[in-house]
């Protein structure tokens, strides 16, 4: 009973009406290293927010070391000993490494903060993880791959005796994820227990002891990775086949409807050239941060420093702003849904009707007939689900909100859109019926484009994937003319991590 | 590199201040004079003091809006105090208005940390608040000259090695405060705090309580600013200094100290201040009209922003690998 070092029982975690975790135990000893493993929206994000004391969990207890924690703020879980390495990199980016690393337990000596010995500190700290940057950098001027790095400095140079790694690999090259393995192993002979919260099953087998599942906020499956199976995993995770959870696309790609070409950018992108054909999905797989949505973002006439030469049916494009390349017939929809996409304290109504308010002008005033018929008939073919059409956005679940902000986009009757990470942040059941939507619009004859950081999404809907590394097009593959090692391979530049290596 | 970048935006407001004094000083040579300098100092003491304040509560993402009337009505408790007591000691006085100020600044803080509520709204709330508490406090008269404490009057016209008084107070503020900011944790975690709100949460900065202490700590600056702004002005009404939180604002912005948190420098804040000092005292010397001066403040200020705000937009994100960039700086 004792031997464990962090036990958690029967936590509960409600956000608002909406439940996020139920009655989920862990339990982690030292020296071991724990993987959840769950899909976006299962709860591993709130665990760790629960964890590293950033919100309070109503139910349920925890114990460090046999003592019974509360977790009353960021500061006692730090004191306690848990430091997270956070998915979302949480930087000060106008201060210095050195400082990020110490921030909220500056080096003191006499009541003033010791600026010599807290950059010798991290130096030393950053030589040890291989980080090729001085610890006097300001966090501004370090790419993504090394901002993680400056997270994993921070979590190493206290004492902590657990170290939760929320997809800490996400940004970094192959060659730094190895060296990152070495670290994950080092503390876990240090006797650390380490909690890794990864979507890459590679990781899981190269690194874990155990696992533990989480789907839907309940915990579903643990035990030890020796006697684990890929396959196995991905059904627990998903609570089904992934048969059942991607469509099928029936439709055959068409003509040629927009043609991309010598898409540049001075710092975000080069030369990226593509076609998208009607009835076609184009899924554009890359890491976070590899510059598809800055290519996007070229495309909606939103970035203003890009060149490159479009021709949507014919007609050459030169975008300036969005509204040029809505009357194109082209769409977006962003990434963010709740800072780009959706307003949430609008209603469903007038979120739908905000993207074509023009049309429903009758002189100066909008026609509410026009907008409500809209409405209706976006909520049925999307099949929203939600009370009323006055209910505001927020009091919708996350993927009925993601549906509300494509139909806002579908009320322009666009011929190509263009979807950023559309199920992002969504449980599976909302997942689904996002695939199905995507499935039914090139049914209908719409092209759309998919940018994903999840492979299985893209190499079971897209008929073309195109992969992006560092702002470039890699590589592109038909529609099961690669496996997935082939893919990420090409995504994160493996060839020339092991070029280096050699 | 980009350290480099931000202390030449420095060395080149001071040159502007340098080219505008010797322009101006050109034309009506008694600009340069010690005797005009000092008025200009003078001047900007008070604001450099002001603005020491309000760059705390910019640092981290808010703003103070009643500092003004918070300095009128600190100067008019001081002054009703000092002519119902005439006997009273200078020290007395001082840490009078120290206390008042830091209770109104730390009634700005408590608003915004217990209510959780906009800085902007809060303080603009606070602005007419405060200044309606003079009118109360003073049922509206004016205090003058004649009625004004003796010590009040006489601490803006002591000298001391050669230097004004005010010029004293104002630098033993930007001393202590630029150590603070640079060597105290609490002066580090201001930066974080405005920097990345969210991430200061995750590495358990106190928020509140480093809200709390930027909010009190203008107040404070804002009363000890009424103390000498009565002093040497030698009145206290109830539209002293009125619209004044609107030229300590500017003078932060000019200085680098960004509106949207986490950025800025006491030098920097402090040469915002020079700025201002000096272009309003220029304006007179060279005979512009009085109607245009404030035109022609406000529009100098616009423009000097605006250089600002260009030279601190960046180009889009990172992402090309850096062997093309080096290769092209090259």
């Amino acid at each position: 009973m004792t031997d464990f070092l962090l036990q958690l029982r029967g936590i509960h975690k409600r956000y608002g009406a909406v439940t996020v975790l139920k009655d989920v135990d862990l339990d982690l000893r030292a020296g071991e290293v724990l993987a959840l493993i769950g899909e976006n929206g299962a709860g591993k994000s709130t665990m760790v927010k629960l964890l590293t004391g950033v919100v309070p969990f109503e139910e349920g207890t925890i114990l460090l070391n046999g003592q019974l924690q509360k977790f009353a703020n960021a500061r006692a879980s730090q004191a306690a000993g848990i430091l997270a390495v956070h998915q979302e990199t949480v930087m000060f980016e106008e201060l210095s490494v050195a400082e990020n690393i110490f921030m909220g337990r500056h080096l003191l000596r006499g009541g003033l903060v010791d600026w010599a010995t807290m950059n010798t500190q991290a130096q030393a700290v950053l030589t040890h993880i291989g980080a090729r940057f001085v610890a006097t950098t300001l966090v501004k001027d370090l790419s993504l791959a090394e901002r993680h790095l400056v997270e994993i400095a921070r979590a190493l140079s206290q004492k902590a005796s657990v170290v939760i790694l929320d997809e800490p690999t996400a940004a970094l090259s192959q060659q730094e994820i190895r060296d990152f393995y070495g670290i994950v192993r080092q503390l876990r002979d240090q006797g650390v227990g380490v909690i890794f919260i990864t979507h890459k099953f590679d990781e899981i087998f190269a690194v874990a002891d155990r696992y533990l599942v989480l789907r839907d906020g309940a915990a579903v499956g643990s035990g030890v990775i020796a006697e684990a199976t890929e396959q196995g995993l991905v059904k627990l995770m998903a609570g089904r086949a992934i048969d059942q959870i991607y469509p099928h696309v029936n439709s055959v790609p068409g003509e040629v409807v927009m043609e991309v070409k010598n898409l540049s950018h001075p710092t975000e992108f080069n030369n990226l050239s593509f076609a998208l054909k009607r009835g076609e999905i184009l899924g554009f797989y890359g890491l976070v941060g590899s510059g598809r949505s800055e290519a996007m973002l070229a495309l909606m006439g939103l970035n203003p420093e890009a060149t490159g030469s479009f021709v949507v049916e014919g007609k050459p494009l030169q975008p300036r702003r969005p509204a040029d390349s809505i009357a194109a017939g082209l769409a977006y929809v962003p990434e963010e849904r709740q800072r780009q996409g959706g307003i949430l304290s609008f209603s469903v109504l007038q979120n739908i009707s905000l993207a074509g308010l023009a049309r429903f002008a009758r002189g100066p005033w909008l026609s509410q007939l026009q907008e409500s018929a809209l409405c209706s008939s976006m909520v049925a073919r999307l099949r929203i689900k939600t009370d009323s059409h006055d209910t505001p956005l927020s009091g919708l679940s996350g993927g009925n909100q993601q549906k509300v902000v494509i139909a806002k986009w579908l009320g322009l009757n666009p011929r190509i859109v263009i979807l950023d990470e559309p199920t992002k942040g969504i449980d599976v059941g909302a997942k689904q019926a996002v695939y199905q939507l995507i499935a039914e619009m090139v049914e209908q004859g719409l092209a759309v484009i998919l940018i994903s950081s999840e492979l299985p999404e893209v190499m079971n809907l897209a008929h073309r994937v195109v992969v992006m590394r560092r702002g470039l097009q890699v590589a592109e593959y038909a529609r099961g003319a690669a496996d997935a090692e082939c893919i990420v391979a090409a995504a994160s530049g493996l060839e020339m991590g092991e070029e280096v290596t050699a | 590199m980009k350290q480099l970048l931000q202390a030449r935006r420095e060395w080149l407001l001071l040159a502007i201040i340098g080219v505008i004094a010797l322009a101006v000083g050109a034309r009506a040579p008694v600009f340069l004079s010690w005797r005009n300098g000092m008025d200009i100092a003078n001047d900007s003491a008070i604001l450099a003091i002001l603005v020491m304040g309000q760059m705390g509560v910019l640092l981290t993402r808010g703003i103070d809006l009643s500092v003004a009337s918070n300095l009128a009505l600190t100067g008019m408790v001081c002054a009703l105090v000092g002519r119902a007591m005439p006997g009273v000691p200078i020290g007395v006085l001082l840490l009078l208005a120290l206390a008042v100020g830091a209770a109104l600044g730390s009634l700005n803080g408590w608003l915004i940390t217990r209510f959780d509520l906009p800085p902007i709204v809060v303080t603009l709330g606070t602005l007419s608040a405060f200044r309606g508490a003079i009118f109360v406090a003073s049922k509206g008269a004016w205090i003058s000259d004649q009625d004004i404490h003796v010590a009040i009057k006489g601490l803006p016209r002591e000298q001391w090695l050669g230097l004004p008084a005010l010029v004293w107070f104002a630098l033993v503020v930007l001393v202590v405060w630029a150590v603070f900011l640079k060597l105290r944790r609490e002066g580090r975690e201001l930066y974080a705090l405005g920097g990345n709100p969210h991430a200061a949460q995750y590495v358990g900065i106190p928020v509140k309580s480093r809200l709390m202490l930027v909010y009190t700590l203008s107040g404070m600056l804002a009363g000890l600013a009424g103390l000498l702004w009565v002093g040497r002005y030698s009145i206290a009404y109830t539209e002293l200094a009125s619209g004044y939180e609107l030229t300590v604002v500017a003078a932060c912005v000019i200085g680098g100290v960004s509106i949207g948190g986490g950025v800025g420098s006491v030098l920097g804040a402090a040469l915002g201040v020079l700025f201002i000092g000096v272009v309003n005292g220029a304006l007179p010397v060279i005979q512009v009209s009085p109607f245009w001066q404030q035109a022609i403040a406000g529009a100098v200020i616009l423009i000097s922003v605006m250089v600002n705000a260009r030279a601190e937009r960046r180009g889009g994100r990172l992402i090309l690998e850096r062997v093309d960039m080096k290769g092209r700086a090259a």
